[in-house]
């Protein structure tokens, strides 16, 4: 699984990015998180708001920081 | 599989029981200032008319009803604003001519959610679709000036028609500074990297939000926003008060008052570097209006405070030549001076 973190290193996309990898390490899954701050791909997924987390090339949640749990439902955890 | 259906139906239920809490809100805000001075004068048992007395007094009385309202009103946004996105705000307001789309734009600055780390994404988004630069920067100009705690701010301790007149005029200001930089026709100032960027389609299908999820989004947005400024706004009353108590009547007429003339523009000149403490700003200058600081140099002072700020250019020359920065800050700070005195005139 490949998981993108969307953003330009503000306060909001770190705590993103920390979420998102301790959820991984919950689900105990196969996955590679990857910091994107370049502008072109940002908006190659056409979001307008940040931080945003893509899974497998999919937007799953922009602009908002999800709890954990919920990060873990969006990664096919249950 | 079970304990998630759990998890989920707790979850509906906790959603509107603090629902409750709003009546003893209400109850508290009206007994505030009986309580705050049996405090004072019965419990501290404190000389009335002492320097000491009335600082503690205002401080009393202002903090418990300025969280109190923040609390509230930020509630109430963040269910307003789960009806709003950029997406939404970016549909609305393609192709809408120059004019109109620069009203439209403003309006729906106040309600979108903004954030300054998402500016250029915004940006792009909207110049992408075609949306005219004096569109982009109206929404540019409204989204940060005119937000929930600025507005809480100055209704608390300012009153509904500061209030009413900061809103108002920072609306104009978005209005007709987007306008002019829209009839400059500065598009040749925008980097020429973001023209080349592809944006893709939002493909992220929007799940349908119930009622409860709105107001989780409230509770999100009061978390959110009152961890990070009760602190600020806690030490701007302390200040305020501070001021209240013991600095002289009439102390800032000299300085701030109306017949400083100078006093408008440098007000705004300092203000646009103070940018992060926007919070803790608006007590000590509403205490400094007590001391005979004009309101329209105060007004100048506060929106050159929250909307001209130095992060969000720094952010912006990224997507944008500096002489286009130049222009924007400029036409901004004027008709933030042209407020100032127009204030100072009228009041």
């Amino acid at each position: 699984m490949k998981i993108e973190i969307l953003g330009t290193g503000c306060a909001r996309c770190h705590k993103l990015e920390e979420q998102t990898s301790a959820a991984v390490k919950d689900l105990g899954i196969e996955a590679e998180v990857i910091k994107v701050q370049d502008y072109k791909k940002i908006m190659g997924y056409g979001v307008m708001t940040l931080p945003a987390l893509v899974v497998d090339g999919e937007v799953k949640v922009a602009g908002k920081i999800p709890a954990k749990e919920e990060i873990k439902k969006l990664l096919g955890g249950n | 599989m079970a304990e998630l259906i759990q998890i989920d139906t707790n979850k509906k239920k906790n959603v509107y029981w603090p629902l409750f809490l709003i009546p003893i809100a209400v109850v508290i805000y009206i007994f505030l200032e009986d309580g705050a001075n049996f405090l004072v004068d019965k419990v501290f048992r404190l000389e009335k008319g002492e320097h000491l007395t009335e600082a503690v007094r205002f401080f009393i009385y202002d903090t418990p009803k300025v969280l109190l309202l923040l609390t509230v009103i930020v509630f109430a946004v963040g269910i307003i604003r789960s009806y709003f996105s950029p997406e939404k705000t970016r549909k609305a307001l393609e192709g809408k001519p120059l004019f109109i789309g620069n009203i439209l734009a403003s309006l729906l600055g106040i309600v979108t959610p903004f954030c300054t780390c998402s500016a250029i994404p915004l940006f792009i988004g909207f110049v992408e679709s075609g949306i005219p630069l004096g569109v982009t920067f109206s929404y540019l100009i409204a989204a940060p000036m005119i937000n929930e705690v600025a507005v809480v701010l100055l209704f608390g301790l300012f009153g509904w028609k500061t209030a009413l007149l900061y809103v108002a005029t920072g609306l104009a200001i978005a209005i007709t500074a987007g306008w002019i930089i829209g009839r400059l026709k500065l598009e040749r100032f925008v980097e020429p990297w973001v023209c080349e960027i592809k944006t893709g389609k939002f493909q992220m299908h929007e799940e349908k939000k119930t009622f409860a999820d709105r107001i989780q989004a409230g509770y999100i947005a009061v978390v959110d926003i009152v961890s990070k400024v009760w602190i600020y706004i806690v030490a701007g009353i302390a200040v305020g008060a501070a001021v209240h108590g013991y600095v002289p009547e009439n102390f800032m007429a000299s300085i701030m008052g109306k017949d400083a003339w100078w006093s408008v523009p440098i007000a705004v000149l300092i203000g646009v570097p103070l940018y992060s403490n926007a919070a803790g700003m608006i007590p000590i200058v509403q205490a400094l209006l007590g001391k005979g600081a004009a309101l329209g140099t105060a007004l100048a002072f506060m929106m050159s405070v929250i909307g001209l700020s130095l992060p969000e250019m720094i952010i912006l020359r990224k997507v944008i030549k500096l002489p286009l920065i130049v222009i924007f800050i400029g036409i901004v700070t004027f008709g933030i001076i042209i407020v100032g005195y127009l204030f100072n005139t009228i009041f």
